[in-house]
């Protein structure tokens, strides 16, 4: 604790010593019946700090800031804030205190819009009426200062999870807070609003806001970070107290304990039969505007298609309508030759497409069901896993055994609630169980959310596997580091239809950026028409 | 105006039904008004029930106690007015009763995580056997609760006799149906109510104390499952009776369902089931059908039946019902 952070940029501060302690956390301990998620954790963050947490998944990350905002209480350990010791009974007290926080698992109503969610434990009223103008205004106003759009009278069940995303900060931003906790706020956001994020927490960092930033995201902790701690299985392992001279690689194998690939090698795509073929579909979203307008693309077998896009453009109904959650209203999808347009859920399923959900929360996880029920899901009435119509549940406790070795699962037992297990955990189960099902055709949207990095490069490897073994990949995600690494053909969708197909080797990151954007020009001419 | 653009087609359906009303008004009035007035008759305790259901479900509690409590408010307030030979004290002693009837089911299942269904059934037990041990016959009381015009409103065509020349609790429970549906949707108090029912634990991390707005809501409710017994004996007789609720809190819940969980919707439901059977009866006794008594009295029950399957599918529970809040360690 002798070093001194050094501030390469932004306004003076003075060193740390100097600076009011916000946060102290003395040797902190919590466990779940047999498992220690936080033990002996000590730390500090001083004022207009941005403190990093960085860690495996179920490395206690999550129960450690839980802690801090009263929703959980700790086995053991003092938890100071400003100086005071007093336990923090509940959210309520906390942010009585001063606390603010952005949750891994978002705390909307889904029923209620936006401007209602926000306004929600700090509403002002007009004569004991609801103020709910005044809301609009508000989520208007924040919207537009820290650029995350959001319409304010939406309701939060219809929007796509990049934008519950960014409810769930705004609704942080709302409240004026001395100590913001963001866990994974970044998640899904795409590149550019990640910046903007990270440029607001400096803003309101220099203006002596502390924050607490969770993410498993390397280079925003580079980007945006003072200091950082790295915690492994529930204990402080180490940390960096001048963040100026790190490189990404050196914290992922601070984390995991070894060395990471961040870059995958893969062998040249050998393209079959095409697998997945899609005709002039059109879905409606749920306000039964058009979103996916005439859409046109085919998947062959041994190849992956990264779809790229801005978040609204059409992906989520793309997706939900070629696994069998949305009908369409015009086009066709077939599965090799059978034609799969008007197929519910569980036949496409059976029909030998995987899925894995943009919302694991609400699509991929039975929360209160068992990991290895959680496991079979999609097979859990056929062999191995059910003799007729008797369950074999020796086979649903091996199969889930094996996989969760394989995918690293970090969990007690198979036994355990999936509902208990730490966000990329969760992550992990959904995407253990639609790979481990061999689909002739993979769909995978946002497959890494909230995953840590070895366990992306774990993901990534099995995903160019599956690949080379045959199955066709249809590749969603925000990420568009994810969609360069691992696409072998890159479609751009914009505003429901596929405005351009590139090889995915030596394709652009501005060239797409551009295409996503809707500037059909790009590439090809640099002045673009006027809109 | 917002409120019709927004709903066309309720907007539409009230118009219809008002022009029908009015048009049967005209054609002949006294028939109009005593088959109106009777339908609100029998909709009063259904709609205090439903607002019951409301109050506790909106939160998510759910409170299959409600026949339960208000059998013991019908039971309090008689013989407490019997006992002072005072209505006022009777009425006053049916909605305590109502009170502690639902801080039973509160407490026993917001801070003693109690399955909620239990509690309910435990309350409609326990009712049941209190009221028939204690129950005595010969009991009277000086006069039920009379009824009074309310100035002005009462002399509305139809609308005035129907709703405005009635008992206190009748034009209470109209009262509290509007207002019940202005506070969930308008004020602080309802949209946390709302919050609480759909996800409590958004509601907690928001800083709102759900333990505490769960217990307040169904032990207040439990007040208006007493004025509704106290209604049955006080305002629509002046006697008690055993199991005199006799399903009407049963029936509430099914009005709860297809209102939709809305304070108004659930009014126009009531008034509906109300109609229904006034209109059997009606029917009846003008010889006009030749049905058995036994089959006009199914009616409701059939009507249940039909009406929530209908509506089975259509409507949707507050997200959080029936399921206690824990914490997260
Ligand atoms: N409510 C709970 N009941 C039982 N176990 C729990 C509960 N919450 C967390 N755990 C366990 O505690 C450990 C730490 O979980 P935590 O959510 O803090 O991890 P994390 O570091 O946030 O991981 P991630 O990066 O995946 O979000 C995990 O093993 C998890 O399974
Ligand atoms: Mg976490």
């Amino acid at each position: 604790m002798s070093e001194h952070t050094a501030y390469t940029e932004g306004p003076k501060v003075p060193a740390r010593g100097e600076r009011e302690t916000l946060l102290e956390i003395d040797g902190l301990s919590k466990s779940f019946g047999t498992v220690h998620a936080n033990k002996d954790i000590s730390l500090r963050v001083d004022r207009g700090e941005i403190v990093a947490l960085l860690g495996e998944n179920g490395a206690g990350k999550s129960t450690l800031v839980k802690q801090i905002f009263g929703l959980m209480t700790p086995d053991s350990g003092t938890i100071r804030i400003k100086g005071d010791t007093a336990r923090i009974k509940d959210p309520k007290d906390a942010i009585r205190r001063g606390i603010g926080m952005v949750h891994q698992h978002f705390q909307l109503v889904p029923v209620m819009t936006v401007a209602e969610n926000l306004m929600l434990g700090h509403e002002s009223t007009k004569g004991g009426v609801l103020d709910l103008e005044g809301a609009r205004q508000m989520v208007r106003e924040l919207s537009a200062r820290h650029k995350l759009s959001v319409d304010p009278d939406a309701e939060v069940e219809d929007l796509p999870v990049g934008t519950q995303q960014r409810v769930e900060i705004l609704k942080a931003l709302s409240r004026q807070v001395d100590l913001l906790i963001l866990d994974e706020p970044t998640a899904v956001l795409t590149p550019q609003e990640t910046d903007e994020l990270l440029g607001v927490m400096r803003e309101l960092a220099s203006g002596g806001t502390s924050i607490v930033f969770i993410t498993h995201k390397l280079r925003e902790v580079l980007a945006a970070a003072d200091r950082c701690y790295v915690l492994r299985q529930g204990e402080v392992v180490g940390g960096v107290d001048d963040l100026t001279h790190t490189t990404t690689s050196d914290l992922a194998s601070m984390m995991v304990g070894r060395d990471v690939v961040l870059r995958i090698d893969k062998a040249e795509a050998t393209p079959g039969d095409t697998v997945l073929s899609i005709k002039g579909l059109k879905v409606k979203d749920d306000r039964g505007l058009p979103a996916v307008d005439g859409f046109d693309l085919d998947v062959r077998a041994g190849e992956i298609v990264g779809l790229a896009g801005v978040e609204g453009n059409g992906q989520r109904e793309l997706v939900e309508s070629i696994a069998g959650m949305r009908p369409s209203v015009a086009g066709s999808v077939h599965l090799g030759s059978k034609d799969i347009t008007k197929s519910n859920a569980r036949d496409t399923n059976n029909a030998g497409v995987g899925h894995v959900p943009e919302d694991r929360e609400k699509h991929g996880l039975v929360g209160g069901y068992s990991i290895a029920d959680n496991l079979v899901l999609n097979r859990y009435d056929e062999e191995p896993f059910a003799k007729g119509f008797i369950r074999d549940f020796g086979a649903v406790r091996n199969h889930a055994v094996t996989l969760r070795e394989e995918f690293d699962i970090r969990s007690p037992n198979v036994e355990a609630p999936a509902g208990s297990l730490s966000g990329g955990n969760k992550q992990k189960v959904v995407v253990a169980r639609e790979m481990s099902a061999k689909p002739q055709l993979l769909m995978a949207a946002q497959p890494t959310r909230g995953v840590d990095v070895g366990s992306i490069e774990f993901i990534h490897r099995r995903i160019v596997d599956a690949r080379d073994a045959g199955a066709a990949v249809l590749l969603v995600s925000a990420e568009l580091d994810e969609i360069l690494s691992l696409s072998d053909r890159i479609a751009v969708i914009h505003d429901g239809r596929v405005v351009a197909e590139l090889p995915g080797k030596g394709a652009d990151r501005t060239e797409i950026g551009r295409l996503m954007a809707g500037d059909s020009d790009a590439g090809s001419d640099s002045h673009s028409p006027s809109h | 105006m917002q409120w019709v653009q927004h709903n066309k087609i309720w907007a539409g359906a009230a118009a219809l039904i008002l022009i029908g009303a009015y048009a049967f008004y005209f054609v002949n009035s006294n028939i109009a008004v005593s088959m109106f007035s009777y339908a609100w008759f029998l909709a009063v305790p259904l709609v205090l029930g439903a607002m019951v259901g409301v109050m506790g479900e909106r939160s998510g509690v759910v409170n299959i106690g409600i026949e339960g409590q208000m059998l013991v408010g019908a039971f309090a307030g008689f013989f407490a007015a019997a006992a002072t030979q005072s209505v006022v004290i009777g009425v006053i002693a049916g909605a305590l009763s109502g009170i502690a009837m639902g801080a039973f089911l509160a407490f026993s299942t917001v801070v003693g995580q109690l399955d909620q269904i239990i509690a309910g059934v435990v309350i409609n037990i326990v009712a049941t056997g209190i009221t028939s041990f204690y129950f005595e016959s010969g009991k009277t009381i000086p006069r039920g609760l009379p009824n009074f015009d309310v100035p002005l409103l009462s002399d509305i065509p139809l609308i005035g006799p129907v709703f405005f020349s009635d008992g206190p609790i009748a034009l209470f429970a109209l009262i509290i149906a509007f207002t019940l549906h202005f506070m969930l949707f308008k004020t602080r108090w309802g949209l946390r109510t709302r919050a609480v029912g759909e996800y409590p634990s958004a509601a907690d991390t928001a800083g709102i104390n759900v333990v505490a707005l769960r217990l307040f809501n169904v032990t207040v409710a439990g007040t208006l499952a007493g004025l509704a017994g106290t209604y049955l004996s006080m305002e629509a007789t002046s006697t008690f009776e055993r199991n005199m609720s006799s399903g009407r809190g049963f029936l509430a819940l099914a009005i709860l369902i297809f209102g939709a969980w809305r304070p108004l919707r659930a009014l126009a439901a009531a008034l509906f089931f109300g109609f229904m059977q006034s209109l059997a009866s009606q029917l009846q006794a003008s010889d006009v059908v030749n049905i058995p008594q036994q089959f006009i009295n199914l009616l409701p029950y059939v009507l249940t039946l039909v009406v929530l399957a209908a509506a089975a599918g259509r409507v949707r529970a507050p997200g959080a019902v029936g399921q206690p809040f824990v914490k997260g360690d």
